[in-house]
């Protein structure tokens, strides 16, 4: 589903956001990225969305090699890639309902569907009876259940999540770890960034450890 | 490989313009939501397009005015030295009988020669003469749709055709004057039409790069979901519209009111002058032109907006 072949980032000034490295995931695999902050965890989801290119090497995402995406077909490309902040960049003048509708709206669906679809995603997250909520009155938790429940609506193929439980307590970050396990088992593709390493270290998924921009470790699910 | 436009949807054309009237209408209701900041703007262009939108106005008013004035385009017809009063009166009497032609008056040698002797001060020079060396004229004014220059000189050819005829005179220089100054107000008016609307254009363009700072953070995040350039760029294509469009309205009641404040006065002068002239408010057409300029200058200025500053704004 993601394929990274010798793929380096190289910024203006000469740092190297990332070095060389290669990996697959493969479709339905729930992958960790881990490693300091300045690693290079950052660049490489951002390579995924296409919110950068890479310098050298190929990124393949669902068949797709992303170097051959030109400008005007980013969006459709982003559309099929939910994506996770640790600030959660919701709109805070619109309700829950209307922030996570927006995937469906840019996408141009139909009214009845929209509302058939966010419901749905409101209800796996938890969040069914805060629709007409504004995000700033929910807690920090509820926050980030509403961006994934926004990276998710649209049904993509692949969910990126960057440093989802940054700010939140263990037993908050442990919840939504249980969310993205949810949304693996039925079949969704997760990267999900994350320096919190004991939690990550119970779930026995597979781990990808970047240091200084070079892939140092690579642990196989167990 | 797959094609990265697979998922486009909404594409069907009845889903597309519902779309456009949804955005249309939010657009709409936004601007309503702050109404101080939307009427200030509005004002600024409404002024702006006033001001040409009167000037045009007024100069119709002063052409149509002047309509009565060009009977000054007079033709003085010489006849030939042996043309004697009666057949002159003959050829008048003719002449009369042409519906393009006013009035047609004759003025036989002797009285040119009384008037020509006491207007030039020639006296002495003109009792040296034998003879009245005057010959008999005719003076004749067109109906005033004939008096264009263009109209005059066909007119003037015909007369010319006349056996009594020697030659004829035409004093086009009012005519020609006239319709030199009118034509240079009308440029005038153009000009101060062009710079207004770059104006507007400036303005609307202003306020619309103003709202994308605004919506940095939303856009931002249009773009990181999925959004295409031209789904954000909708909405402030339609604010940028309804700018233009109200704007028009606003100006076309300025010059409304200013138009009937005007009338009274007018209509007093005009009394004075025993004309009926009076100030008629903006035509149709006038108002039609006016609101489609107004509402392409908004859409054009927020289209400059846009594609300037919407590419800078990335997601990071």
């Amino acid at each position: 589903m993601i394929h990274f072949e010798q793929v380096t980032k190289r910024y203006p000034g000469g740092h190297e956001g990332l070095s060389n490295a290669s990996f697959h995931i493969a479709p339905g695999e729930l992958v960790f990225l881990t490693g300091h902050s300045g690693a290079g965890k950052s660049t490489l989801l951002r390579l995924i969305g296409l919110l950068e290119r890479c310098t050298r090497g190929q990124v393949r995402v669902n068949g797709r090699n992303l170097g051959r995406i030109g400008r005007r077909d980013i969006p459709y490309h982003r559309r099929e890639v939910g994506m996770i902040f640790q600030d959660h960049r919701l709109l805070h003048d619109r309700t829950v309902f209307d922030n996570v509708a927006m995937p469906l709206v840019v996408a141009g669906m139909r009214h009845q569907e929209i509302g058939r679809r966010v419901r749905a995603a409101l209800d796996k997250v938890g969040l069914l009876n805060k629709e007409k909520a504004r995000p700033i009155t929910l807690s920090g938790g509820e926050q980030q259940r509403v961006g994934i429940a926004r990276a998710v609506v649209s049904k993509p193929p692949v969910v990126l999540a960057d440093e989802p439980t940054g700010n939140l307590d263990p037993a908050l970050s442990q919840e939504i770890m249980d969310l993205f396990m949810q949304f693996n088992r039925v079949g969704v593709t997760l990267l999900i960034a994350t320096h919190d390493l004991d939690l990550i270290s119970r779930m026995g998924q597979r781990i990808l450890t970047l240091n200084r921009g070079r892939l140092v470790r690579d642990s196989a699910a167990g | 490989m797959g094609s990265a436009r697979t998922n486009r949807g909404g594409s069907d054309p009845s889903t597309w313009a519902l779309r456009h009237l949804q955005v249309a209408l939010a657009s709409l209701g936004r601007l309503c939501s702050a109404p101080l900041a939307t009427l200030m703007t509005t004002a600024v262009i409404g002024i702006a397009l006033a001001l040409p939108t009167g000037l045009h106005v007024t100069l119709n008013h002063v052409q149509q005015l002047a309509g009565g004035w060009e009977g000054a385009a007079t033709f003085s017809l010489f006849l030939k030295q042996e043309i004697g009063e009666k057949q002159a009166e003959t050829l008048a009497a003719k002449l009369r009988r042409n519906p393009r032609l006013a009035k047609v008056q004759v003025i036989p040698p002797d009285l040119a020669l009384a008037e020509f002797r006491r207007l030039s001060g020639f006296e002495g020079a003109l009792d040296a003469l034998d003879e009245n060396p005057l010959p008999t004229v005719l003076v004749i004014e067109p109906e005033p749709e004939y008096s264009t220059p263009e109209a005059a000189e066909t007119l003037m050819a015909g007369f010319n055709r006349q056996a009594e005829v020697d030659f004829t005179q035409l004093d086009l220089q009012w005519v020609r004057r006239f319709h030199a100054i009118t034509e240079i107000a009308r440029r005038g008016v153009l000009v101060i039409a062009a710079l207004l609307a770059l104006a507007v254009l400036l303005i609307v363009g202003n306020t619309i790069r103003l709202e994308i700072q605004n919506h940095r953070s939303e856009i931002e995040i249009t773009k990181l979901i999925g959004g295409t350039d031209a789904f954000i760029r909708r909405p402030f294509l339609y604010n940028g519209l309804w700018y233009g469009l109200s704007g028009g309205i606003l100006a076309w009641l300025l010059v409304s009111l200013a138009l009937w404040l005007l009338n009274g006065p007018v209509e007093h002068l005009a009394g004075l002058y025993h004309s009926d002239f009076d100030l008629s408010a903006i035509g149709l057409p006038t108002l039609g032109a006016l609101l489609t300029a107004s509402a392409l200058l908004g859409l054009l200025g927020s289209w400059i907006a846009v594609s300037r500053h919407l590419s800078d704004i990335e997601p990071d």
